[in-house]
């Protein structure tokens, strides 16, 4: 059990997981992981999702309880039982979903998480101690603005901040670029040299293979919940990644950008001048105008919170317009339902299938049926027709290549398995119009590629496809215009071969026009 | 398991979640009954002599099984009109008030039609109870159908001013000669036929018809399907297609007709007049059922069952222990508890 450190380094082994095994019910997590985490080092943890990465660092994290194994610090056996136990043995986590409070500013935000929190604050102390460490990391954000201010970067500098106030030598970070712009990426990069100098050890969650060669030294691939093999940075190269990543070598998304032989018809969605008002926590669009031709994906881009969800809703007829108007296939829609719109044949892949798409606790089946209760209705909705949901749902899935269980309820499917259903369960009947938001999001790589291939064959055939995606990468290749949103407006339309992902970054994150407007 | 339950779906699931269910309840009501043992214990009675008394005098002669029927009859009607809202997510704490007009509004019919024969006025009667239950449920559904105010105090508020009309009008214009608390008699076409020279009148069929549409409506039609859809997750109904406040409202007001049904049964059927405060709680009562059967519709006929024995058991515990009455609420308020906080005995069976 005890394994002495490696013998060909002098550095200290700060964590080591020996055997790391958790099971969830139907699936092995983690199965018999051994890692090492060694300071002044980022170590890059990469993996499909549902490769295990997660439940190993929260494992470590104390947020999940290990089934067997053991875990070393500094060769000491320790368990950690909670986070509060990790904090206290210097291990730090950043969840995927921040957990600052909005309503606070970053000061308040900072001290809450102060180990020893006193009775009365020492304002004036904390805030050097901010600023020391703030200034040494290139952490700087601005103590007195709101959380709720902040834009996405900020938040997770503010989160590493709380981490490094708090004494945390390890920090976990999942997916902390998940939601950056590329040059946002590049600062957190450069934060990630200062802390190596000083001795921090960092955990990149990740599936992401370019960053990972640009920032990792070390890099551990989890496959189905076990280390496929652990790298030097020296040593990886993207190929060898991807098939430590993969069994089967992948396909690679075919973009045929065959122009589909319609006559010009009126566009399948068209927004005029369309406001909207922002309820609550929601931005509001400004000024949109833009349509969708037959034939046409149009890619939005934008860092989250600057409006794509609204613009999806509002395309769907989930938001009224307060000013403006909206064509679907050429008629006006604006004061239309979505019922309507449904009926008309436009799919809906919303963002987050679990809170948006799906009732959790009815059957798979159920659920494929809910979006077109009409459609399989027998004797006048008395009955449903089971038997044609299954045999649709079953050319769907034969279509995209997906397969999942139809008689469980839905919420035990895995993330990646929900969007499935949502993508082919929408696909079901060949929408002419399909507003798919983050359509990739949660699929392991395969899967990504069939229903990146499912829309492109849809725009193929005609259909018009509104695609809000937080994937540059993903938005270059499939897109045959770009739109960039920031804060509810339309700072640019491209066609993708005359940009590149820096100008975007740059305009979906709001620096050029505020570098405009400076001068 | 999973191989059966694959094989054979539907007809599976249903025996095993009937048999999880009636184990359920069988342990959770024996497990009431020993805490509340303990506080007879407590106050000198003994326990094995009162729920034997209980239990003889209900189920241990014909008569007393008949008053148990009786008294189920408007708890089986006021839980469907719980548990039917409950499966688009409202919640209808109303049902006292929706009773209490719906009875009006049947009483109205009663006095107004009075020489129309009884196979017309009955319908009438009930339809105009049904659209009395309807119009009150309204008033919540859609405030809550606009985003304006949650349906469980609205609901509840309502209750308090449901019998204040009811009053308004016995008093003001619908008071016998001889009593101002309640209407005359109603005339014999007005009243639900009884059976069996029993008290229990067609409510018990029109509740059972209520209670075999409701499980077949929830399970196999579209409607039932849309309202579970909405009941699991409103939002992604709602972006599914789902017209999300035409169902709020539509549905709300169904359940207040059910109750305004179980309102015209009361006044028609057992009583044949109207009562000044004639519920006491009904319309609780069936709150509690539906919550403690989970909104299944076997679990309501079980439980307003028990629920009815208890309630006629105590009127005769009173008189020949002593208890006094207010005991046998206790022993409803730990069955509820019990219930509620579902001990996990069969977990193991359940999942």
């Amino acid at each position: 059990m005890h394994k002495s450190p490696d013998s060909n380094s002098s550095l200290l082994n700060v964590v080591a997981m020996r055997g790391i095994t958790k099971a969830f019910p139907g699936v092995l997590a983690n199965d018999q992981i051994d890692l090492d985490i060694f300071t002044s080092e980022v170590h890059a943890l990469l993996g499909e999702n549902g490769a295990g990465k997660s439940t190993l660092m929260k494992i470590l994290y104390g947020f999940y309880r290990l089934d067997s194994g053991q875990i070393f610090i500094n060769q000491q056996p320790v368990s950690i039982y909670s986070p509060n136990n990790a904090r206290a043995i210097q291990i730090g986590m950043v969840f995927q979903d921040f957990s600052l409070i909005p309503a606070l500013n970053v000061m308040e935000n900072l001290a809450l998480f102060l180990p020893q929190l006193p009775f009365v604050l020492d304002v004036k102390g904390i805030n050097q101690r901010i600023h020391q460490v703030s200034e040494r990391y290139n952490l700087e954000v601005n103590l007195d603005a709101l959380v709720s201010q902040l834009s996405i970067g900020e938040l997770q500098k503010v989160e590493i901040l709380k981490l490094l106030l708090a004494d945390a030598r390890l920090l976990i970070l999942d997916e902390p670029t998940r939601v950056l712009a590329p040059h946002e990426v590049q600062v957190l990069f450069k934060v990630f040299e200062s802390l190596k100098k000083d001795g921090y050890a960092i955990v990149l969650i990740t599936h992401k293979l370019k960053e990972v060669l640009e920032c990792a030294d070390r890099i551990t691939v989890l496959r189905t919940g076990r280390v496929a093999g652990t790298l030097l940075r020296s040593d990886a190269t993207e190929e060898r990644l991807v098939s430590l990543m993969f069994d089967k070598k992948l396909r690679p998304t075919v973009v045929t950008h065959k122009k589909a032989s319609i006559e010009q018809v009126s566009p399948f969605l068209e927004f005029k001048d369309a406001w909207t008002h922002g309820e609550g926590l929601e931005t509001s669009l400004k000024a949109i105008n833009f349509k969708i031709n037959p034939g046409e994906i149009v890619g939005v881009a934008g860092v989250s919170g600057n409006g794509q969800r609204e613009l999806g809703d509002a395309a769907m007829g989930l938001i009224r317009c307060v000013r403006g108007k909206r064509y679907i296939f050429g008629r006006d829609f604006t004061n239309k339902s979505i019922q309507e719109e449904r009926l008309s044949g436009v799919a809906f892949i919303p963002e987050n299938p679990l809170t948006m798409s799906i009732a959790p606790y009815m059957t798979v089946l159920q659920n494929m049926a809910i979006t077109r209760t009409r459609q399989y209705a027998r004797m006048g909705g008395l009955s449903m027709d089971w038997q044609a949901v299954h045999a649709d749902i079953e050319r769907s899935n034969q279509r995209l290549g997906f397969s999942f269980p139809l008689y469980i309820p839905a919420r035990s499917l895995s993330g990646g398995n929900l969007q499935r259903m949502v993508v082919a369960r929408e696909m079901i009947g060949d929408p002419r119009l399909i507003i798919a938001s983050y359509l990739t999001r949660g699929l392991d790589v395969q899967s990504a590629i069939a229903a990146r291939q499912a829309l492109v064959q849809a725009r193929d055939n005609g259909a018009g496809v509104l695609l809000i995606s937080e994937d540059l990468e993903e938005l270059f290749t499939l897109s045959d215009w770009l739109i960039v949103l920031f804060t509810g407006r339309i700072v640019g339309i491209f066609r993708p071969e005359d940009t590149d992902v820096y100008e975007i970054g740059h305009l979906m994150t709001g620096s050029e026009v505020e570098h405009v407007e400076n001068q | 398991m999973l191989k059966i339950s694959e094989a054979l779906p539907r007809f599976s699931v249903i025996q095993n979640k009937t048999v999880i269910l009636v184990i359920r309840y069988l342990y959770m009501m024996l497990l009431a009954f020993l805490l509340f043992g303990i506080i007879l214990l407590i106050s000198g009675k003994d326990p094995l002599q009162s729920y034997k008394d209980i239990f003889t005098s209900t189920l241990g002669s014909a008569y007393g099984f008949s008053e148990v029927l009786v008294a189920m009859i408007p708890m089986l009607i006021t839980a469907l009109a719980v548990a039917l809202p409950a499966r688009v997510g409202l919640i209808n704490v109303g049902g006292e008030g929706q009773l209490y007009i719906g009875a009006a509004f049947a009483t109205f019919g009663a006095l107004t039609f009075s020489n129309l024969p009884a196979w017309l006025l009955l319908p009438i009667m009930i339809f105009l109870g049904m659209l009395g239950g309807a119009l009150w449920a309204f008033i919540p559904g859609y405030l809550k159908a606009i985003g304006l105010v949650n349906e469980t105090i609205t609901t509840l508020l309502l209750n308090s001013v449901a019998p204040k009309i009811i009053g308004f009008l016995i008093f003001g214009f619908w008071h016998s000669a001889l009593d101002t608390v309640k209407t005359p008699n109603f005339v014999a076409a007005a009243r639900l036929p009884t059976f069996f020279g029993t008290r229990i009148h067609l409510g018990l069929l029109i509740g059972l018809i209520l209670l075999i549409i409701f499980w077949l409506f929830v399970k196999y039609t579209r409607w039932g399907l849309e309202m579970r859809a909405i009941g699991n997750n409103a939002q992604a109904a709602r972006r599914n297609g789902i017209p999300l406040k035409k169902y709020l409202i539509v549905v709300m007001c169904v359940g207040g007709a059910i109750a305004g049904l179980a309102g015209m049964s009361q006044v028609s059927g057992f009583y044949g007049v109207l009562l000044l405060n004639f519920s006491m709680s009904l319309g609780f009562m069936g709150f509690m059922i539906s919550w403690l059967a989970g909104g299944e519709p076997l679990g309501i006929l079980l439980m307003s069952f028990v629920v009815a024995v208890i309630f006629t058991g105590g009127n005769l515990l009173q008189l020949t222990r002593g208890v006094p009455y207010s005991v046998i609420n206790l022993l409803l308020a730990i069955t509820l508890f019990v219930v509620l906080a579902r001990p996990s005995l069969i977990k193991g069976k359940k999942a």
